[in-house]
């Protein structure tokens, strides 16, 4: 079913009974020519451009619990192209452009909206990085523009410039980031790649991965076993589990990220606005809800839930950027599991066992990266050869010192 | 979420920095890249039980070896790293010296 606006009015003027499941339910196969395990935004997108981009239809999508039960229904939405590095910037770009294109391309409504971000530095030296960011975004073909105090003020004058502790210098405005409907994204690629054949196993949880003469040869699950010869994994957080099932040890480790969302409001934060003096960020849903966060909680966790310290912290943060949200109420509260590697940046590349891909390391900028992570996955995993965007996110860099260290901070798991 | 320090006793989770797994425990010898890889990067990152490293910062400064359940939050061992190395828990410490209520802050 093609969705359209004159679909809408019609099943509006018919009680709506038209409306049908979007994807199948459909048992495994005993055999399928490639499996992706992991049902969320990345594993549904690489499905999507398997099928499409690369004409490989006989595939399945194996997801444990249900379609977008993972970080994809979890995360805070933020769609961006704003890096720095070679080999994070020319992908980050990439994925961008797809997301321009999305809605067309998937015949959903994943209510991308470029809204602006912006992120401001409150030091001389801020904005000194900030300007080198901006010109390697300018030199990647996106935009950025450097506002002061008194652009930053035109923009977004609800914050609180008058404070001594830190003040606004100013901020970098990336005029085509903004944010997304998180499901509808999942969604969307869900449908996308069932119409064009794809088989997605929903409560289908992988057990084992089976391995012949160093070669991959299909998966235990608990619907059976099922074979295939080229197996991506794409499980984020779980990582490290279903790695181990193929006798590997990733750099990976799981922690904890929290998120807050407060009641509806009337629209009030227009931009996707980030404080330079604490890791803070904040947005507002379409719905009305503001969506904030901070940092992870610094520890390995899976526990989907974070602890009171960094609760207090981001509201701190948030408080002493913008005090007017003092007046809103929290709704919730929640924490999503990030596969955090020791670089912060990801991984997409084979592993040392024939036919067995990995897409994973996303630490807690995975969102905006589905298209192109998925793009750049499907590529791989087809072709055998790394897509020219993804070429620097390899598995073994951390050996060879090839580092993606995008903040500057070190290579270790927690500091990213 | 508190942790006991051996020295300390009951703290915040504040007054103390994670470093991350046991793993930077155990420093290979020489030249063997694929050993100092494993060491410095790659994880078990198990869902359940681990043991990781966290130093008190903001207390008597010490390297602790945290015994801890990473689904449900519970710290079910804290040792001097200095003591696991030489294979002494903290039950065993307890037993040994049984310090007074309150003692040691």
């Amino acid at each position: 079913m093609r969705y359209s606006g004159l679909k809408v009015i019609t099943e509006g003027l018919f009680g709506n009974k038209g409306w049908k499941p979007v994807w199948r339910d459909p048992a495994p196969k005993a055999e399928y020519d490639a499996i992706i395990i992991g049902g969320g935004g990345h594993g549904l997108s690489t499905a999507y451009y398997l099928a499409k981009n690369h004409g490989l239809t006989n595939i399945a999508v194996l997801e444990k619990g249900y379609i977008g039960s993972g970080n994809i229904g979890r995360n805070t939405t933020i769609v961006r192209a704003n890096y720095f590095l070679p080999g994070n910037s020319e992908f980050y770009s990439h994925s961008l452009k797809l997301w321009e294109g999305l809605e067309a391309e998937l015949n959903y409504n994943v209510m991308h909206s470029q809204r602006g971000l912006i992120n401001l530095f409150h030091s001389d030296g801020q904005r000194d990085a900030f300007v080198r960011r901006g010109n390697s975004m300018i030199n990647q073909g996106d935009d950025a523009i450097l506002l002061d105090r008194d652009g930053v003020r035109e923009h977004l004058p609800y914050l609180d410039f008058e404070q001594t502790r830190f003040p606004i210098y100013g901020g970098l405005l990336h005029p085509r980031g903004g944010t997304a409907r998180h499901d509808a994204v999942a969604w969307g690629y869900a449908r996308g790649a069932d119409r064009r054949g794809v088989d997605l196993i929903q409560n289908c949880e992988v057990t084992g991965i089976d391995i012949e003469g160093g070669r991959v040869v299909g998966v235990q699950t608990t619907r059976g076993a099922i074979k295939a010869r080229k197996v991506g994994m794409v499980v984020a957080g779980r990582s490290g589990q279903v790695a181990a099932m193929a006798g590997m040890r990733l750099p990976i480790e799981s922690h904890i990220l929290q998120a807050f969302v407060t009641e509806g409001l009337k629209p009030v934060i227009d931009h996707v606005v980030s404080f330079g003096m604490g890791h803070f960020y904040i947005s507002q849903s379409d719905k009305g809800g503001l969506v904030f966060g901070g940092d992870i909680d610094f520890y390995a966790s899976y526990a989907s839930r974070g602890n009171l310290p960094m609760v207090e912290h981001v509201m701190e943060a948030g408080m002493t950027l913008m005090p007017m949200i003092g007046r809103a109420k929290v709704l919730r509260s929640w924490g999503g599991i990030m596969d955090m590697t020791p670089d912060g940046s990801p991984i997409i590349d084979k592993t040392p066992v024939e036919g067995l891909f990995v897409d994973a390391g996303w630490n807690y900028g995975g969102f905006k990266a589905v298209p192109a992570s998925g793009w750049c996955m499907a590529h791989l995993m087809a072709t055998g050869e790394t897509h020219e965007v993804a070429r620097r996110f390899r598995l073994d860099r951390f050996k060879t010192g090839h580092l993606l260290d995008e903040e500057g901070t070190g290579s270790q798991h927690n500091l990213h | 979420m508190r942790i006991t320090c051996p020295l300390c006793g009951p703290r915040d989770r504040r007054e103390f920095y994670y470093y991350g797994s046991e793993d930077y425990l155990t420093r290979p010898e020489g030249e063997d890249w694929d050993a100092i890889d494993a060491h410095l990067h790659l994880r078990d990152n198990p869902a359940g039980r681990t043991r990781d490293l966290w130093y008190h910062e903001m207390g008597c400064a010490s390297w602790v070896l945290i015994t801890r359940d990473t689904v449900s939050h519970q710290i079910s061992d804290v040792v001097l790293v200095g003591d696991a190395a030489a294979g002494i828990s903290a039950k065993m410490k307890s037993k040994a010296k049984a310090p007074a209520k309150g003692g040691a802050q």
